[in-house]
């Protein structure tokens, strides 16, 4: 369905595909005429002179600022060098080019993927063996290597577009041996070649800006691998396939299970510190995980960022009766300048976010969220990992052993309203008697015997 | 695979005489073929990936609990999140809050109409959310004075122009998420009853619901009589994808627990898996045994088992990596209509047309 609400032809979102257009208009477009190259006759083919000369009367510019749009236009790969291939640069001269099937024109709708590239490799490996260049050969080795799993597909894909290539026409086939190379260069250059598929650093999507309804698909078979990964990494975690420790306390009647595992127990069990690993979404997720991730935050002074992730989502899911309140407190705290909790982002972000809190919205936020959680993410959660704090809870965690016997009575837990309620009172005698160590008055909430300690300064 | 197109296609340039609406022509031409390629190709299926991960043991699932009281049809169950108490409601109207772990019932309302199809449990653990035929969802506040009358401290905070057939609090107590047979589904502040998003795509009835898993974003995915699962971005409103493959009404959605994926039970008696990057359908959980429809369905907790009600009074339990059935639960005396994992994973809960809910581990 998305690729029918994304055509190829996405004039709007992509102005060079109307130049393309026009520059092959029959009568008004760019001349061409067969060439005789080596053996073959190649259809359709340009001089670079004509291109640019084209492109300076079209658009009314100077020939070097046509020369640098024609070589955007080859770097793109729109246009391809039928000579001298790997430079991917417009020479204003007698050089050949062709222009590029709209097929292997760059796509939005899909990245472009290793597999696709592995089975490229593969089938020119199987054409003529020893074809591959140096650079070639090292993608291709490093492709089989990280790609093993499922090298026989790969192969097997191979094996059939070379089958399918040689049923064709011989002159057909030298010029869709040329597109597809082209596309190749473009998308994987040799070393030293210039394409325009290096974006820089990742950019954050405008969250003010149009929804992209064209869906960039994954290839289905990188999507179930990552379905059976993930189940396979939790299966020891699944009650249902792995024994709760000590015991299912829908099975036995005994609920250490639930009282070891409750929110924020002072030692968590061994099983909980595992699932903290496996990516930040489960370490934040889980409130024991989160404190012992503020705690290790703290220590490295950028407790800030976490505290603004949770007033995002404060914002997000509460009441719309105090969102603009709660939006301005979020600015004076965390982003206004000389602010008390200030945290770092990106001028761009920054700037979005101030505009859109002229008007708050429950999402005005995100921008500036994202780009926190990601630096959080991407950064502190592995050194999270690595860190002597959460070294020392995972040394203290508890392994409790496995035991069948049956609980005599089934005990009746404390209702939430009442959890509530002594949640509540707490936050209110931590306001008046100064800040401490939330971990501390957690750990007390939950009756593991802890003292609150005297208020620091 | 894109590169085994018909290379006429791939190889023709401009022709003589051609304007940008042939160019147009042709490029429309390249997409069908390509989704016929895409199509014929369907890469690799989940259960080929899954041929080296280990099979499942064999399985002991029993009824540990039995939840009598009700005295019509159970419609609809949530669990609370401290993964014991739970709350259901029932074609006579009522409401009832239990404590599953002992089968001591903590709450009941009286709706003041019948078929109470929805109700949820709010992340507190404070109050339930509930409605049906009165076209609304009403958040009651839980009250530990035995003697108050919930019903006098209900908010009514959605409303729909047709029954409300689901509902779920987003990631607080302050929002709620609808869905309802008028086509529809919205987002609500609980405080003022303000309508925050509407959701407009489906066809026909809107059936169930299900929230993204809260680090996969703000989207959820619903399903409906048009036998249409659409995934929405619950801040722009939009359909950002969609998903017809059933050959019925979707009766159930629920996402896998990564986010990645999600599942659906159908009256076309299958439950299928659509992943949400590949945007397609990756699975089919069927037998030829099974010809009753599927009316609920919830993963266990590292996605490896999908379990399903159906309307035959059995559940049904697929390996979902390889597609197969490892197990048929029987007990319920008639129709399953709303099966959920609990909150930890340690069990999971069945309601049904036969008055009971039970607790399966």
């Amino acid at each position: 369905t998305s690729l029918a609400e994304s055509p190829f032809l996405s004039v709007r979102d992509r102005p060079e595909q109307a130049v393309m257009l026009e520059m092959q208009d029959p009568k008004t477009g760019v001349k061409s005429q067969p060439q005789k190259l080596v053996i073959t006759t190649i259809p359709h083919a340009i001089t670079g002179e004509d291109v640019v000369t084209w492109l300076a009367n079209r658009y009314t510019i100077e020939a070097e600022e046509a020369w640098a749009l024609g070589t955007m236009l080859v770097a793109f790969g729109y246009i391809y060098p039928l000579q001298d291939h790997k430079r991917l640069v417009i020479k204003p001269d007698t050089s050949l080019y062709r222009f590029q099937t709209p097929y292997f024109w760059p796509a939005q709708q899909w990245p472009v993927e290793d597999t696709d590239y592995a089975i490229y490799l593969a089938k020119r490996n199987i054409r003529k063996k020893g074809v591959l260049e140096m650079h070639e050969q090292e993608q291709y080795n490093s492709l089989h290597k990280w790609m093993n799993h499922k090298w026989d597909f790969i192969v097997m894909q191979a094996k059939e577009q070379y089958r399918a290539g040689k049923e064709r026409k011989k002159p057909d086939r030298t010029v869709f041996d040329c597109q597809e190379r082209a596309y190749w260069i473009v998308h994987r250059p040799p070393p030293g070649t210039v394409s325009a598929m290096d974006y820089g650093l990742e950019r954050m999507v405008d969250p003010n800006a149009e929804e992209v309804t064209g869906q960039s698909r994954v290839c289905v078979c990188v999507c179930v691998c990552v379905l059976v990964k993930f189940s396979i990494t939790c299966n020891k975690h699944d009650p249902f396939l792995a024994p709760c420790l000590p015991s299912n306390p829908w099975v036995t009647d005994d609920v250490t299970y639930w009282l070891l595992n409750m929110a924020n127990v002072d030692i968590p069990t061994k099983m909980r510190v595992e699932r903290w690993t496996f990516s930040f979404g489960e370490l934040l997720s889980d409130p024991r995980g989160r404190d012992d991730f503020r705690l290790f935050l703290k220590k490295e002074f950028s407790g800030e960022n976490l505290a603004f992730w949770e007033a995002c989502e404060d914002l997000k899911w509460g009441t719309a009766a105090t969102m603009n309140e709660k939006a301005q407190q979020v600015y004076k705290t965390f982003l206004a300048r000389g602010a008390p909790r200030w945290i770092n982002i990106d001028g761009k972000t920054m700037e979005v976010t101030v505009k859109g809190l002229k008007h708050p919205h429950r999402y005005v936020l995100d921008a500036a969220q994202t780009h926190i959680f990601m630096l959080m993410k991407k950064d502190s959660y592995g050194r999270y990992l690595k860190s002597p704090v959460f070294k020392d809870t995972q040394k203290k965690a508890i392994g409790p052993d496995q035991h069948r016997f049956r609980s005599v009575k089934r005990r009746p837990s404390i209702s939430p309203i009442i959890v509530r309620q002594q949640e509540k009172e707490e936050r209110a005698r931590m306001a008046t008697s100064g800040p401490v160590d939330i971990t501390q008055v957690m750990s007390k909430l939950s009756n593991k015997g802890k003292e609150v300690p005297p208020p620091k300064k | 695979m894109r590169f085994s197109i018909n290379p006429e296609m791939a190889t023709q340039e401009v022709q003589p005489n051609e304007t940008l609406t042939n160019l147009k022509a042709e490029s429309d031409t390249l997409k069908t073929k390509l989704e016929d390629e895409r199509a014929k190709l369907h890469d690799v299926e989940l259960h080929q990936v899954a041929e080296k991960v280990d099979g499942l043991g064999q399985f002991i699932m029993k009824t540990r609990r039995t939840l009598k009281g009700h005295g019509n049809k159970v419609l609809c169950m949530d669990w609370c999140k401290d993964k014991r108490r739970i709350v259901s409601s029932s074609q006579d109207g009522k409401v009832i809050v239990w404590d599953a772990f002992t089968t001591n019932k903590e709450h009941a309302v009286t709706m003041p109409c019948t078929w109470v199809m929805a109700c949820a449990y709010a992340p507190s653990g404070c109050a339930v959310a509930c409605g049906g035929l009165d076209n609304k969802c009403s958040v009651y506040p839980l009250s530990l004075d035995k003697n108050e009358n919930l019903a006098a401290k209900k908010k009514s905070v959605a409303m729909h122009t047709n029954y409300l057939s689901a509902c779920s609090f987003t990631n607080s107590d302050m929002q709620i998420l609808t869905s309802s047979g008028d086509g529809t589904c919205a987002l609500w502040d609980v405080e003022s009853g303000q309508l925050l998003q509407s959701f407009h795509g489906h066809a026909a009835d809107v059936l169930c619901l299900d929230l993204a898993p809260s680090e996969t974003g703000n989207t959820f995915v619903s399903g409906g009589c048009d036998k249409k699962a659409n995934v929405w971005d619950m801040r722009s409103g939009q359909c950002i994808q969609s998903f017809e493959t059933h050959e019925s009404d979707i009766n159930s959605v629920r996402y896998y627990p990564s986010g990645d994926a999600f599942a659906s039970g159908s009256d076309d008696a299958t439950c299928r898996l659509y992943d949400l990057r590949a945007d397609r359908e990756v699975a089919i959980y069927s037998k030829e045994s099974i010809i009753f429809g599927a009316s609920s369905v919830d993963f266990s907790l590292s996605g490896r088992l999908l379990f399903g009600g159906y309307n035959d009074y059995t559940i049904n339990v697929w390996d979902v990596l390889k597609g197969t059935r490892v197990s048929i639960l029987f007990g319920h005396e008639n129709r399953v209509s709303t099966l959920r994992l609990s909150p930890d994973g340690t069990a999971f809960c069945s309601g049904s047309w036969d008055h009971t809910l039970r607790i399966w581990a």
